[in-house]
């Protein structure tokens, strides 16, 4: 067995044969498939209970404050407390409520997430399916949580869930638009919609400083669109505590409020890492094409540590809008996506294709 | 053209004033120092409370243990919870007269909404508001305060 921490090739074939030496390739499969299943489920739940303490941490800071610093050294344990008392508390039932729906909605919200989870190349090797429309296919499944939060207002029987669950699809009906041009205009400098090849391609230099002005301009624009799309603040209107009590998840408790909480963490987590792996290289270094030196020394650092820096810089910026900006008025949501972004964009495209056929890319 | 020039500047003053509060919010992130938040039971050693802090009402003895208080009873009618009881005496003074002075103030620190209108409508400013604020005990009995020390007397010329 020959372990690389810059290449899990080698690793997961040596577990491939060895699990085909020991059992028929039918099951050799099921195996892997089980392997990864509860690889990406404790992935999910360590990586969720961590954003929600950062978040408390890094909101905490941005108000002169302290955070949570009671449970563990620095709080570190608070998230788990949280989840523990989450686990233990009564799931209460809805009088009149679509009960069927009301226990489904939860699931398909973080299955949604689970699913686009799947398609993000995390290191060399460390890749669960690699589709060559791997884009398309994010794009499409995660969109797919919408449909969970729209159940769940619905079948709670209660108006502010319902009102929740509108605002929050006509947001993701118009936000989702944003996401898919911008990085439709990546796809554009690309060439491909898969994921190791886009990582592949930015081996000399990331797509952001290859397609500087409209990469950038595309950056930013899926910086705010996916924001929206996550239902965060500033663009919390699903929720809006002020104004619906706690929005679609009004009437949910314990463990299925906690599954609400998690996805929403997970799809912040998911888009940060998309925007890391389509304009700022994935797990590949930072590389300026000419300077061999400079590169050796970045391959040198892992390419783990590469994509959840750049996942964490985005996951910062996002915590950055949350609790810089004021929430945005319904209309004033859909004036900044149908007046603003989208021209905005749209433009941009029409910018990048002339920049690829000028060859003005670096 | 004018509508299509405001379309863009709107854009770029969109963009700054966000920049502008994001660089607010970053600014605080990276400077820990400025955290206001204080570490209670850590801090309990040099932990310094407010001078308009209310923590309890408290009669003001100066250091000969003489107080300010000569029983009028304004306090007891102006509390609006009932929280305070003025237990006078009579004693006969140096000219032969019989003469109000207090025998016990006692407070209900259990009662008390810290409104001050006690302290506020003191004729002579015997009462004052003291620091302390750990006031939580396992007997409600311990809540009834004695303002006047033992022992202490009104200082001369203010009855």
């Amino acid at each position: 067995m020959t372990f690389n921490i810059y290449d899990f090739t080698s690793f997961n074939r040596w577990i491939d044969e060895g699990l085909n030496s020991i059992m028929s390739p039918t099951w050799a499969l099921i195996t892997e498939m089980a392997i990864i299943g509860i690889v990406f489920l404790l992935f999910y739940a360590v990586v969720g209970l961590f954003l929600v303490y950062a978040e408390r941490k890094v909101c905490a800071f941005m108000q002169n404050r302290v955070g949570p610093n009671r449970v563990g050294p620095y709080g570190i344990f608070q998230t788990i407390a949280d989840f523990i008392k989450l686990l233990m508390k009564e799931l209460v039932y809805i009088k009149d409520s679509d009960k069927l729906l009301f226990n489904i909605a939860p699931f398909i919200v973080i299955i949604a997430s689970f699913m686009a989870l799947s398609a993000i190349p995390f290191a060399k090797g460390l890749h669960a399916i690699d589709f060559d429309i791997g884009i398309l296919y994010v794009i499409a499944v995660s969109s797919l949580g919408v449909v969970g939060i729209l159940l769940a207002g619905w079948s709670s029987n209660n108006k502010y869930s319902l009102i929740g669950a509108m605002r929050s699809g006509a947001q993701i009906v118009s936000y989702e638009l944003s996401v898919g041009l911008s990085l439709l205009t990546i796809i554009v400098l690309s060439g491909t919609m898969q994921f190791s090849q886009i990582v592949e391609m930015q081996s000399n230099g990331w797509f952001i400083f290859k397609g500087h002005i409209p990469a950038f301009i595309a950056f930013v624009v899926f910086l705010i669109s996916s924001t929206a799309e996550t239902n965060r603040g500033p663009f919390d209107l699903a929720e809006a505590e002020s104004e619906l009590t706690a929005g679609f998840h009004t009437e949910y408790s314990g463990i299925k409020f906690a599954f609400f909480f998690l996805a929403e963490y997970m799809n912040m987590f998911l888009v940060a890492s998309i925007a890391a792996t389509v304009f700022l290289g994935g797990w590949m270094p930072f590389h300026v094409s000419g300077w061999a030196g400079f590169n050796t020394i970045m391959d040198y650092i892992p390419p783990l540590v590469w994509y959840f820096g750049k996942t964490a810089f985005i996951i910062w910026l996002m915590m950055l809008f949350k609790w810089t900006f004021p929430r945005l008025r319904i209309d004033q949501l859909l004036t900044l996506e149908w007046k603003y972004l989208l021209p905005i964009n749209l433009v941009n495209i029409l910018f990048m294709a002339f920049l690829v056929l000028m060859h003005w890319h670096f | 053209m004018n509508s299509f020039f405001k379309y863009f500047s709107d854009i770029f003053h969109g963009v700054k004033s966000l920049l502008i509060g994001m660089s607010v919010t970053g600014r605080y992130f990276f400077s820990p120092g400025q955290i206001v938040t204080q570490q209670y039971p850590e801090n309990r050693k040099n932990l310094q409370m407010f001078e308009r802090f209310k923590g309890e009402v408290i009669m003001l003895h100066d250091e000969n243990n003489l107080h300010r208080c000569n029983g009028c009873g304004i306090c007891e009618n102006n509390c609006p919870n009932g929280s305070i009881e003025v237990i006078p005496a009579r004693i006969t003074g140096e000219d032969g007269k019989s003469k109000r002075i207090i025998d016990k103030h006692i407070y209900h620190l259990g009662m008390c909404t810290f409104c001050g209108l006690c302290v506020k409508n003191c004729p002579s400013n015997a009462l004052g508001f003291g620091q302390e604020f750990e006031h939580a005990v396992f007997d409600r009995s311990k809540l009834t305060k004695v303002l006047n020390k033992t022992g202490s007397s009104i200082i001369k010329g203010v009855e």
